[in-house]
């Protein structure tokens, strides 16, 4: 599983990159050219979102795409589709990223299946609470997948303690208040936190929400194991194309190693 | 006072807190855990403590002419052949029974110490109570209205902007109340330390639907007794409009315990149901059980659980989900759900408004018009009692196009013209 992966490449690389797509936004091909620019850059993890009409928990650059995505007319074959293909074509893990209405109508068996079918590792939930996912959970674990839960700022030590409880591959440690997309300050106040979430996990932490530059990537050398760039990435897509995204991915990967 | 089954919604099942049977709960961004979990904790010490109850009666009886009244309309009564009250939630300061819920809130606010608070709106009903609560209690105030409601509901945007007011235009998905709503937990998401989401309806993550429905019982608690007291009788059928299911809620919880009471639910039928252009969750077959904006019930959605859009004349109904109380209510089969449509509605509108000098919301008068299409199951000596949730003022756009009336639109032209 996940956990496994990771300790491995950590033995290699101080700090892990992991990516984002909105599936279908702003095409599939795209994202497909996206996912080569991120295996050739050097990207650990991608988390494929499957768009929701209602994404609470997203800012609005990523309301914009799971809307977009949606017009366009993207369906859950679809998705599994281009999942199942991009498992076969690059070496990433790849983590379905969504929110609980699509598993709950899809049903939690049939969601298993599909994510173990196409050949993702696991799934990160955004509007799931732990005490909500313990089924899913425990139904997911037992067939090799993981769930990835998320730590906040905001919560108290009682309540990390309940969220690591059910975790399994590694933890996603929000780094601020808010919804994806607008910058994130790195300050001490951030080193405690993570300090905080890793006093009740012995899994990988990785750190999302805002982290938007390679500098931001060098302050979190030595803090935390995995850095999470989402919005990011679409916004060097949307300005410069293809060419100012391999561009801005190779120099995530650059501050990671300098 | 009956309440026996009142209180009962605030018994859970060990590790079940938040649900009614399968609906309900809080599925939220993990974010807004703690921010949830203090505002259980004020809401639970509020609701045990008799002296929060009688601060907030005090509170709106001398700032929103509670109790309202309940009238008798005698020429529509005798029009239909069947006995008709209505309770009176238009008399109510700002022209709804939003403005329970709202001031119910506010106190909560005062207790938590925050200092703004923030709000969806779809008719801008709630914007303009919300607006009016921040003003009188010193919070400062933000409201999220959907593109589309803005156009249809300008004057309350108006009124809420000289209120203090911020209102914040939501131009996403739909750009209806939903959309809305998203905007407000975003915002939550950042603001929680110093802000208090005053959620509108009896919809959202627990605990909103049980808190709302608490405040807005004051509407079913004082009907009942003004039933008993001044008509002599509970009613054989009430009746409320169902957006959310705030004032459905409020007014079916004074009656739970009285079995002999049916309680009649009305939702958006907008062009009808066959159109699968309305906002009927439960009276129409167009929705599923689904998960969003923090809570299960019925949604209208795709299979795959992408919510569509919905339609009504009337802003306030024009919404995808339905509360997990009144959904609950509805399985069990205490609450009967019908719909009524657009044209019905503008209908009974002329029909009240002519009979009984009654100027109401359009959301409000499909309460009526599914009272009126009914009225012939009923006998003479029959008492019904509708919820008339609010006034019409602000639907004059609405209303004065879907009568074609000439006059107005001239007026319209001339006022730009002069612009
Ligand atoms: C007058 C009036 N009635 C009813 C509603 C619908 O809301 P609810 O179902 O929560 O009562 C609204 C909503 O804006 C309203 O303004």
């Amino acid at each position: 599983m996940l956990n496994e992966y990771l300790k491995q490449k950590l033995d290699g690389e101080s700090l892990l990159l992991m990516t984002h797509c909105v599936v279908g936004y702003p095409s599939l091909d795209a994202n497909w050219r996206m996912l080569a620019c991120m295996q050739k850059a050097g990207v650990s993890l991608v988390e494929l979102q499957l768009p929701f009409s209602e994404p609470i928990a997203d800012g609005p650059v990523f309301v914009k795409a799971n809307q977009a995505a949606l017009k366009q007319g993207l369906r859950w074959h679809e998705y599994f589709d281009f999942m199942a293909k991009a498992a076969r074509e690059f070496d990433i893990p790849l983590l379905f990223m969504g929110y609980y209405n699509s598993v709950f109508c899809m049903g939690q068996d049939n969601f298993c299946e599909r994510l173990k079918t196409a050949g993702a590792h696991g799934y990160i939930i955004a509007d799931l609470p732990p005490e909500e996912a313990t089924e899913l959970d425990n139904h997911a674990q037992s067939q090799g997948l993981d769930s990835i839960h998320l730590m906040t700022p905001t919560s108290t030590d009682a309540r990390l303690k309940d969220i690591a409880r059910n975790a399994s591959g590694f933890i996603y440690c929000v780094a601020r208040k808010g919804v994806t997309g607008s910058k994130t300050e790195l300050d001490a106040g951030i080193s405690r936190y993570i300090e905080r979430c890793r006093a009740v996990t012995q899994l990988p932490v990785a750190l999302g929400f805002g982290i938007k530059t390679p500098e931001d990537i060098s302050i979190l050398k030595g803090h935390v194991d995995i850095a999470i760039i989402g919005t990011a990435c679409l916004e060097a897509w949307e300005h410069g194309g293809e060419g100012k995204y391999m561009q801005f991915l190779q120099s995530l990967h650059q501050a990671t190693l300098a | 006072m009956s309440q026996h089954q009142l209180q009962q919604l605030f018994e859970f099942e060990a590790g079940r807190e938040g649900f009614f049977g399968e609906f309900g709960g809080a599925y939220i961004p993990e974010i807004l855990h703690e921010t949830i979990a203090e505002l259980t904790t004020v809401f639970n010490a509020a609701h045990k403590d008799p002296a929060f109850w009688q601060s907030y009666i005090d509170l709106m009886s001398t700032y929103s002419c509670r109790p309202t009244p309940i009238s008798y309309c005698d020429n529509l009564s005798a029009l239909y052949g069947v006995q008709i009250y209505l309770k009176r939630e238009d008399l109510n300061q700002t022209g709804a029974h939003k403005i329970n819920n709202v001031m119910g809130q506010g106190l909560l606010v005062k207790r938590m110490g925050k200092k703004r608070v923030i709000a969806e709106t779809g008719a801008g009903q709630h914007g303009v109570a919300t607006a009016t609560m921040a003003a009188k209690m010193g919070f400062d105030c933000t409201i999220y209205m959907g593109a589309e409601d803005v156009e249809r509901q300008r004057p309350n945007v108006f009124w809420m902007e000289q209120l203090g007011a911020e209102v914040v235009v939501v131009e996403d998905g739909a750009r209806t109340l939903k959309d809305a709503i998203n905007s407000a937990m975003r915002d939550w998401a950042g603001s929680m330390s110093d802000t208090h989401y005053v959620l509108g309806t009896v919809c959202g993550p627990h605990p909103f639907p049980l808190m709302v429905t608490w405040f807005q019982s004051i509407i079913g608690q004082e009907a009942r007794e003004q039933m008993l007291t001044q008509v002599g009788a509970l009613p054989k059928r009430i009746y409320a409009c169902v957006g959310g299911g705030s004032n459905a809620s409020g007014i079916f919880c004074g009656f739970l315990d009285d079995e002999g009471v049916e309680l009649v639910a009305v939702e958006a039928g907008g062009l009808g149901l066959d159109s699968h252009q309305h906002a009927a969750r439960i009276a129409s077959d167009d929705a599923e059980i689904g998960v969003a904006q923090g809570y299960k019930t019925y949604f209208i959605q795709d299979k795959e659980g992408q919510m569509q859009d919905t339609h009504s004349i009337s802003a306030g109904l024009d919404y995808i989900g339905v509360g997990p109380i009144l959904a609950r209510l509805h399985q069990q089969g205490r609450v009967r759900f019908e719909a009524a449509t657009d044209n019905e509605v503008i209908d009974a509108f002329r029909v009240l408004v002519k009979n009984e000098g009654i100027i109401a919301a359009l959301e409000s008068t499909h309460a009526v018009a599914q009272a009126l299409k009914e009225a012939p199951q009923l006998n003479q000596t029959d008492k019904i009692l509708i919820n008339l949730s609010g006034r019409g003022d602000k639907d004059i756009f609405t209303i004065a196009d879907a009568l074609q009336d000439k006059k107005w639109n001239e007026f319209l032209k001339n006022k730009a013209k002069n612009l």
